[in-house]
């Protein structure tokens, strides 16, 4: 099979431009003979099937919620990146790449981070001429604010509810192309299989989740929209319904799934209260520009807090331990994710953690408070404020900065983060691995493409805060819309694809196979007894650190509950009708596939490296420590049959453009 | 705690339903609501039974997707809270929960406890949107000043989650509140302010035609809104309607 990332020739700063300027264009009389099937109406697949849609082609778009705006896009909080350097703080496109490929740990393709950086500008533009309601300052410009492992301003917001307002946005594009008729929109449908005939992507089996009808659905490409598979870990910040169906059903039929161990930890989540809980809930990283994160320094006090003796408010500034700043002076509390989530959990290790379970530590806002309060009282000409008028004053800053996010915590936790600091842990949370894609976005499968979190070609072993917003809305309103054009150059004359060919059939036949297997089954366990007992595994043995012995054993593990999975699972009702078991009982069956191979990459991979932390492969002072000289590649694995039997392929990165050193944060 | 519920079971569109009583146990007051329901239905798999079915799916308030009737009130009893984030520190040992679904003529039962909320979709359709192509060719973002006042009230506007509670509150099951924070999110802003008219005049119509209530100002939307989207949206929607209406041809 072809294995080729097709980067264009030039430097680096023209590829994409001059790329535009060469590849075949579909005159917009032959576009109204094409169909693209989009599967996922997220920030990625919304804003591809609008553009393409404006352009002229019939968009077939599929997603399993009740309504296109529910996608998981609309839950990210903190922002979206973009290079307009509009602070004056010497922000570039150049340095966006940089922030990005260094932030990545070095695993990420330059040409495709490059690409990201540039049109990041575009993006915010666009958003704001859609309506998206991004904050303001009082000369009615853009606001901006700063993120984890970034030294400028360039992070756009909405309050905390950024990824609402640009999911909204990319829906409200899809909603006019749906009033013209050029997107048919399939609510409540769920991709079951990728149909290929002569080696290209031709069309899907979906399921009606409704009625239970199963659909044959064709068209000349067929985009990858679904989001990332988080949810292999049972708990996670991703939504119940998000799942790794899509990707890894054209795995099967193909496509390359690269780096599945690079999963990111988000470092502020609510921690976890008992064993019934079916999610975690992330606090934005933007708290963390304002917050300062703690644990008490002795070991007297972890035992006298988490007895309820002391509260933290009782320890002085002598009795905490603000790890970050002590170990990373340079970035502080703002240090990149996995440096975040691996010092809390060292700290946690040790016997710092704050709550019951020993999961915790804290997030504290008592010095931004009394900052902003002071400021505050200089500006409104308070002379000699008493200390609850600063409080008071400061409070109303950070109330307008987070409110919201405070609220939720309020909520779940059922304290007031205003008066007393919060309590987080690292949690599961984006996926950067994904399937294998060219710079077209293009997969091992010719006219199957697969875009925003689903590829895996931006984030390298790591994300940088507001990164996953910017890539979803790049690939979906300006990379693929002239990639697949390209490609589909060649289809012009093909003319309707009829889904009564053999091809369609046979696939529709596996998935209702499948489906009947599972209402069939006379099991005794119920699918979450599964989804649960492979997330345990997953969390212990494949979570944020990972050692040889234990992935062996996670792999044996993973094994045995499949098979028991297949034998005693239990799925009641029937598959003629809406049955959110028998969803959930074909989403995990994926999975337990997925975790295998998600648990072999990170055995194979001895180093460590972004979310990828191997405890045989650390500095003396706890550090990840990569090895460029092995492993700069993207491990690519071909499906064979079943996860263990996967062949990797290397695509050996290069850094022409940026020099491949150690990440520093101190 | 130990709970007595009594849940809206319904086979499908056009079957009967009725409430049905179970019993749940060693309900910890941490949990969500939905854990509670997840806690059933474990309860009833085991059992041999069908578990209920009910709309969910980010557990953070946020994509809309839950719904629930929770003793007579949309997502309950606590304010400015959805389902998901709805925990049961709120209820109390021995209670006896109502579960029903979201109940509106225009929102027809699927199953159980899922309605089918597509009407707000067809709204959206008739003019959710402002009509600028998505090219990435338009004008830099800073080009175009917007007052901080104006963009804070349109983002107040904008952050609808489209959940249904205000319908679901109201006794004519009208879907003013939800309308007309779409439309006063771009009535508020320079560049939505252009069509503005159009898209209030076809906004309100395709609500009709969907079969939603008229609006008698009694403010139940309001109260049950989980995200305080104001009347004010009203207000405006009206006076954006009305000049619209006055200034048609």
């Amino acid at each position: 099979m072809k294995f080729d990332a097709k980067t264009p020739e030039g430097p680096i700063a023209s590829k994409w431009t001059s790329y535009k300027d060469h590849i075949n264009l579909v005159n917009p009389a032959n576009k109204r003979l094409i169909d693209v099937i989009v599967v996922g109406t997220g920030l990625a697949g919304g804003s591809a099937s609008a553009t393409l849609a404006e352009l002229g082609y019939n968009v077939k778009a599929f997603c399993y919620q009740d309504s296109p705006r529910r996608a998981h896009s609309i839950a990210a909080q903190g922002g979206i990146n973009a290079a307009k350097n509009y602070q004056g703080d010497g922000d570039s496109t150049y340095r966006l790449f940089y922030d990005t490929v260094k932030g990545g740990d070095y695993r990420s393709r330059e040409a495709n981070v490059y690409r990201l950086a540039e049109v990041s500008a575009n993006i915010i533009d666009q958003c704001v001429a859609q309506g998206v309601p991004f904050a303001r300052d009082y000369g009615g410009l853009l606001d901006n604010r700063s993120f984890g492992g970034v030294l400028v301003s360039r992070t756009f917001y909405a309050k905390g509810q950024t990824g609402q307002q640009l999911l909204l946005g990319a829906y409200s594009a899809m909603n006019r192309q749906i009033a013209r008729g050029k997107i048919a929109m399939y609510n409540r449908h769920e991709m079951l299989d990728l149909v290929v005939v002569d080696g290209k992507a031709r069309g899907i089996i979906a399921r009606n989740l409704v009625t239970g009808e199963i659909e044959r659905h064709s068209a000349h490409a067929v985009v990858i929209a679904s989001g990332g598979y988080g949810n292999v870990y049972f708990l996670s910040t991703n939504a119940m319904g998000s799942n790794v169906t899509a990707a890894w059903k054209i795995h099967k039929k193909g496509a390359y799934f690269a780096n599945p161990c690079f999963t990111q930890i988000h470092p502020t989540c609510i921690p976890r209260s008992g064993e019934y809980q079916s999610k975690l809930t992330l606090m934005s990283e933007s708290l963390r520009n304002d917050g300062r994160i703690w644990v008490p320094k002795n070991m007297e006090d972890v035992h006298a807090i988490r007895e309820g003796r002391k509260k933290p408010t009782d320890l002085s500034e002598e009795e905490r331990d603000y790890y970050l700043e002590r170990r990373y002076p340079a970035f502080g509390n703002l240090v990149p994710r996995d440096v975040a989530s691996r010092a809390a959990k060292e700290r946690c290790d040790a016997g710092y953690g704050v709550n019951k379970t020993g999961e915790a530590v804290y997030l504290d806002f008592k010095s931004a408070i009394e900052r902003y309060g002071k400021e505050q009282a200089r500006i409104h000409n308070i002379e000699n404020p008493s200390h609850e008028k600063i409080v008071a004053l400061g409070e109303e800053v950070v109330r307008a900065k987070y409110g919201n996010l405070f609220q939720m915590y309020e909520k779940i936790v059922d304290e007031d983060p205003y008066k007393t600091p919060m309590m987080i842990y690292p949690a599961t949370h984006y996926t950067m691995g994904g399937i294998w894609v060219d710079y077209d976005l293009m997969t091992t499968i010719p006219g199957c493409y697969a875009i925003g979190e689903a590829n895996f070609s931006d984030h390298g072993a790591n994300r940088l805060g507001a990164s996953a917003l910017m890539q979803g809305l790049a690939d979906g309103y300006f990379v693929l819309p002239y990639t697949i054009g390209n490609y589909l150059a060649d289809d012009i004359r093909t003319g309707r694809i009829s889904t009564d060919l053999p091809e369609f059939e046979e696939a529709e036949k596996q998935v209702r196979e499948k489906l009947e297997f599972f209402v069939n089954n006379t099991g005794s366990h119920s699918v979450d007894h599964y989804h649960k007992q492979l997330g345990k595994v997953m969390w212990d043995k494949v979570g944020m650190s990972r050692n040889e012995k234990g992935l062996q054993e996670a792999i044996d593990e993973i094994k045995a509950i499949r098979e028991d999975f297949w034998k005693n699972v239990k799925v009641p009702g029937n598959m003629s009708e809406m049955n959110p078991e028998l969803e959930k009982a074909m989403r995990v069956a994926d999975f337990l596939e997925l975790g295998e191979l998600f648990a072999r990459d990170a055995l194979h991979r001895n180093e460590s490296c972004g979310g990828h932390f191997r405890e045989e492969y650390q500095t003396e002072d706890g550090e990840a420590l990569r090895d460029d000289k092995n492993f700069a590649y993207v491990a690519a694995w071909e499906y064979q049959g079943e996860p263990s039997k996967a062949v990797l392929h290397k695509e050996q990165l290069e850094f022409k453009d940026i020099e491949l050193k150690t990440r520093s944060y101190k | 705690m130990d709970l007595t519920l009594k849940v809206w079971r319904q086979a499908g569109a056009n079957d009967k339903g009725a409430l049905v009583e179970y019993k749940v146990t060693e309900i910890s007051d941490h949990m969500s609501f939905l854990e509670m329901m997840d806690t059933l239905n474990e309860q009833l798999i085991e059992q041999g039974e069908e578990p209920v079915a009910f709309d969910h799916d980010c557990r953070e308030g946020i994509c809309g997707m839950c719904s629930l009737h929770i003793n007579g009130e949309p997502h309950g009893p606590d304010a400015g809270t959805t389902t998901c984030q709805l925990h049961m520190r709120k209820f109390k040992d021995g209670d006896t929960i109502y579960i029903e679904p979201f109940r509106a003529r225009a929102f027809p039962v699927i199953k159980d406890l899922v309605v089918d909320r597509s009407a707000f979709d067809r709204i959206q359709h008739a003019g959710g949107y402002i009509s600028v192509n998505t090219s990435g060719n338009t004008q830099d973002a800073n080009a175009i000043p917007v007052p901080k006042v104006d963009a804070d009230k349109a983002f107040d506007a904008a952050t609808c989650i489209g959940c249904g509670a205000c319908v679901a509150a109201c006794k004519n099951a009208s879907a003013m509140l939800f309308v007309s924070a779409k439309i006063s999110q771009f009535a508020l802003l320079p560049q939505g302010k252009v069509e503005a008219a159009e898209r209030a005049q076809n906004m309100v119509s395709q609500m009709d035609k969907e079969g939603f209530g008229n609006c008698t100002n009694t403010g139940a939307c309001e109260a049950e809104c989980p995200k305080g989207i104001s009347l004010e949206n009203i207000a405006r929607m009206n006076r954006e309607y009305l000049s619209a209406s006055l200034g048609s041809e």
